[in-house]
């Protein structure tokens, strides 16, 4: 491997483009089918299984796989689906380790799980490798619902939905639809322009339709979706950013982590994308692990994660500790930003050290500064354009039961709705679910 | 250490692993590197007469079933007998036998079930030097059209026959090789005995479909969209085979007559258990065809270990010693209750166990919450398929209740001394207690 090019500032072509393709490509390599029938012989078809508890969208996890022992991935994709549209993304982006992995009873007998992700992958690709759409339309009953926001939540509700025979419009702010999908997750977890296909892929099922550019709070208003609708969803994920509230925070070179990762992931050439060659990345989240391993694959020298408490209080979970470790990207805990400096464009930043007294986090008074050309801010991401009359709690979109909100005829999913974690399969199950909950309203 | 030695009809070989007769042991070229490899024994690849040898098929001849990662857990043939001339096997039996004088080389022999065929052959396989013969009554596919191999096998008083035909022609030890595919396998051996055979050998291979190919609708192997029944041998035999030899060593009618255990031997382990159910040898052929020769390395030092590890000296010493343990269902004892116990710490929560009680057996598992799977005593019958079923090797056991506990799925005491079928009420026939 050549030396990434040191040049100083914030600059192109770190590495060459042979480097960038062979750093961003698959995470985890898709199975041999060989590989698969092996993967999927360990399981052991448990007794109404942990691993299905743990999924939030409740995949009949060892019917699928020993459907693939069967040689039928197919089949085992058509059990996916049935629980899990966006299947195949989920495959590629969940944390497994967290989630059925986690509770897989092998993973307790040796530590060892299935390797549910990577088989439900095997799956989903064989399917979705045939071209074809698995599901029908009901025969319509003629409603129509507005959805708003093509995220993942989004796009469950919709197509539960037109499965059920409804109409559905999809209103989407972004160019292209997709949300996080396309804009957020790591470019080494959706490679080849997957989420885009699978978006194609779900709209085989017919009737929805998706209006890009189109915001909610920019033109269209819930009075005038609910007046035209049957019924609204609101799945606009969080939009808006939390600053960096240190001084110096709106220098050059500061910008918020997902901007970053959404620019990376819309480019047409890697190797073109300017990167800091000393980059400091402050917060502890999965966006965060994510900002960081992906400066480091641009070719940055040094990537510096700066997260204010400690380790077990991160929210990246350990496995992606680990991965941002193993690509170099140096952890640091119990630090805060409290200044960058620098002359218009970031030059240092300066952290000071934390430290937990009576349950509060104070500093300590220490101070450490890094060279910085480039901070990347992933200190969480905020609702925004939430129309009038819709209450909230925590920040968040007040949801009861399957997302329904306090207006009638509204319902949320996903990340602008509270309770549940912020991660794809959660959006996809909150979006299923509220899709059921519409019909029923509808249906009554 | 273990002495491995075995003097089987006076044959002695430096271990029990014997290869069978089988393309293992088809020339030359083979039984050199086998028994370069360590094997004790090989029972050359079937003769058959002079003349123009026969024809195998040109397509495969071999299917497969597979387990976990395609391990082969059963090989199915429809391979004939040798299919080189009978001049070039005889040399070649001639000269390995002369350059491997402390190993046991037995040639198997199928021709018509005519005197005068089996005279012809005798002479030219007794001058070979050759230790044995083994007559091959198993075959169950292609020769058995032809009035060999188990078409022989299945009618006793043909195996008598010829079993006499050839002790009268021939000096040396007579095996005679069973099939597997007939009802009572103690008929054919009775009828080897009465012939004169020094030994039995089983079993050969089982009639068998492995599998169906669903696009052409053709039995695999398929040969040009046909298939024939072959014959179904490896680790998935094994258990069929056990019960054939033990059968055979307990019938009073047959006791004591040598046994060379064949079918699934594929570890040191499976050779120890056909030993003690009262086989002199064992041989192997699917293990061989699979891993290659180099399998026997484990087996020699696996029984050897073994040996040491439980003191026994000689192969000898094994041999039989599971025979006396092996009884028919009435003479059980009923009055030996056990109860299934789960080790919690052991437990990984799966569910099988609940899954296979609650759905297919007695409702004696319970679930609790957390997943914690516990055994109902007052349900459980002790068939021990939780056990079979759990993944986790020990995790759950049977443990018996001692004479005097109350049982409480029955109520009853359990009682101290032995009881069976034959005494118990419920048994119309049954004799009443002295
Ligand atoms: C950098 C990053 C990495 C992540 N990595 C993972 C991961 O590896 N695994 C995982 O499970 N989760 C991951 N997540 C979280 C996951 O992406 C989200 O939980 C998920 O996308 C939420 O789906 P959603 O549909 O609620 O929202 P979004 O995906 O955010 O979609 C909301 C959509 O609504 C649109 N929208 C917003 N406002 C309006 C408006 N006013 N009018 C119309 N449309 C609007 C947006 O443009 C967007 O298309 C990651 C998140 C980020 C930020
Ligand atoms: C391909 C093949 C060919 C065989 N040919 C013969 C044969 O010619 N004569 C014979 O007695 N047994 C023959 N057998 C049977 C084996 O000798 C042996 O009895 C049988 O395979 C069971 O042992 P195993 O489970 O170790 O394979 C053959 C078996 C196979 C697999
Ligand atoms: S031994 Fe049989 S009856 Fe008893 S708990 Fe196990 S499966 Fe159930």
């Amino acid at each position: 491997m050549a030396t990434p090019s040191r040049a100083p500032g914030i600059a192109p072509g770190r590495l060459s483009s042979e480097e960038i393709a062979a750093n961003f490509k698959d995470l985890h390599a898709p199975y041999a089918a060989h590989e698969a029938s092996v993967a999927a012989d360990r399981c052991y078809f448990c007794h109404d299984a942990p691993c299905v508890t743990a999924c939030p969208t409740s995949i009949d996890i060892p019917l699928f796989i020993r459907q693939i022992q069967t040689g039928q991935p197919e089949a085992a994709a058509r059990t996916i689906f049935d629980q899990n549209i966006l299947g195949g993304m989920c495959a590629r982006v969940c944390p497994t380790e967290t989630l059925c992995e986690e509770a897989c009873v092998r993973e307790a007998a040796e530590g060892k799980p299935v390797e549910i992700g990577r088989l439900q992958r095997h799956a989903t690709d064989a399917l979705m490798a045939r071209g074809v759409h698995p599901f029908t339309r009901a025969e319509p009953p003629g409603r129509s619902i507005a959805v708003v926001g093509a995220g993942p939540a989004g796009l469950a509700c919709a197509h539960r939905l037109a499965m059920l025979g409804h109409d559905v419009v999809v209103f989407e702010a972004r160019p292209k639809p997709g949300g996080l999908n396309e804009f957020g997750i790591a470019a080494y977890k959706s490679t080849d322009g997957f989420a885009a296909a699978e978006v194609d892929w779900l709209l085989q099922i017919g009737g929805i339709t998706i209006e890009t550019g189109r915001a909610l709070g920019a033109g269209l208003t819930l009075d005038g979706l609910k007046a035209e609708h049957d019924a609204v969803f609101l799945s606009i994920g969080l939009a808006g950013v939390n600053a960096l509230r240190a001084e110096g925070g709106d220098r050059t070179g500061v910008v918020p982590a997902v901007d970053f990762i959404a620019g990376l992931r819309q480019a047409e050439d890697l190797s073109a994308l300017p990167v800091g060659r000393d980059v400091v990345v402050i917060g502890g989240g999965m966006t965060a692990v994510d900002a960081a391993v992906q400066s480091r694959l641009l070719g940055a020298e040094t990537v510096t994660m700066a997260y204010r408490r400690d380790r077990p209080a991160m929210g990246a979970s350990v496995y992606e500790q680990d991965l941002a470790a193993s690509k170099g990207v140096r952890l640091m805990f119990n630090v805060t930003p409290v200044a960058v400096h620098g002359n218009g464009s970031v030059a240092e930043v300066e952290l000071a050290y934390t430290e937990t007294v009576d349950g509060k986090l104070v500093e300590t008074g220490e101070t450490i500064r890094l060279p910085a050309d480039q901070v990347f801010v992933a200190i969480g991401q905020s609702l925004s354009a939430v129309p009038e009359g819709v209450a909230l709690e925590g920040g968040k979109i007040a949801v009861e039961g399957p997302g329904r909100t306090s207006m009638p005829g509204v319902w949320a999913g996903g990340d602008c709705a509270a309770g549940g974690e912020d991660l794809t399969v959660t959006a996809v199950a909150e979006g299923r679910d509220a899709a059921m909950d519409i019909h029923a309203a509808l249906s009554a | 250490m273990a002495d491995l030695t075995t003097d089987f009809l006076g044959i002695r070989s430096p271990n029990p692993f014997w290869l069978a007769s089988a393309p293992p042991t088809d020339k030359e070229y083979n039984v050199r590197r086998a028994f370069e490899a360590g094997w004790g024994g090989v029972v050359w690849k079937t003769l058959g007469e002079a003349g123009p040898p026969l024809v195998n098929v040109n397509g495969p001849r071999y299917g497969v079933v597979h387990g976990a990662d395609r391990r082969v857990l059963g090989l199915n043939n429809i391979e004939l007998i040798t299919d080189r001339p009978l001049e070039v096997n005889l040399e070649e039996i001639a000269r390995v036998k002369a350059d491997y004088p402390d190993r046991a080389l037995v040639v198997s022999i199928m021709v018509p079930c005519e005197e005068a065929a089996w005279k012809a052959i005798l002479p030219r396989v007794a001058e070979t030097g050759a230790d044995g013969i083994e007559l091959n009554f198993g075959c169950p596919h292609g020769m058995s059209e032809r009035g060999m191999g188990s078409a022989v096998g299945q009618v006793p008083e043909y195996i008598e026959m010829v079993t006499r035909w050839c002790k009268q022609n021939y000096d040396r030890p007579v095996i005679v090789k069973l099939t597997p595919n007939i009802t009572d396998i103690r008929q054919p051996a009775r009828a080897a005995k009465n012939g004169g055979a020094d030994a039995v050998s089983l079993i050969n291979t089982v009639s068998s479909i492995t599998s169906v190919n669903l696009d052409t609708f053709s039995p695999e192997p398929s040969i040009d969209g046909k298939g024939s029944h072959g014959g179904y041998c490896g680790p998935a035999v094994k258990p069929i085979a056990l019960n054939m030899v033990a059968e055979i060593a307990r019938d009073p009618e047959t006791y004591g007559l040598p046994i060379s255990g064949i079918g699934g031997v594929t570890t040191w382990r499976d050779a120890a258990e056909f030993l003690a159910l009262g086989a002199g040898n064992v041989q192997v052929c699917t293990a061989a065809m699979t891993y290659g020769f180099k399998v026997v390395q484990e087996m020699i030092a696996g029984l050897s270990q073994w040996m040491d590890d439980k003191g026994h000296a000689s192969v000898a010493d094994i041999v039989g010693r599971a025979v006396p343990n092996v009884t028919d269902w009435q003479y059980l004892n009923l009055n030996y209750i056990t109860k299934a116990r789960i080790d919690q710490d052991a437990c990984i929560k799966c569910g099988r166990c609940f899954a296979a009680c609650e759905d297919t057996s007695h409702q004696a598992i319970l679930m609790k919450p957390s997943r914690v799977f516990e055994v109902d005593d007052s349900e459980c019958v002790a068939c021990n398929l939780c056990v079979d079923v759990c993944p986790v090797e020990d995790c759950i056991t049977m443990e018996q209740l001692a004479p005097g506990q109350r049982d409480p799925r029955t109520g009853q005491v359990v009682p101290a001394e032995y009881g069976n079928w034959t005494t118990h009420p419920n048994n119309p026939m049954a004799k009443a207690a002295k």
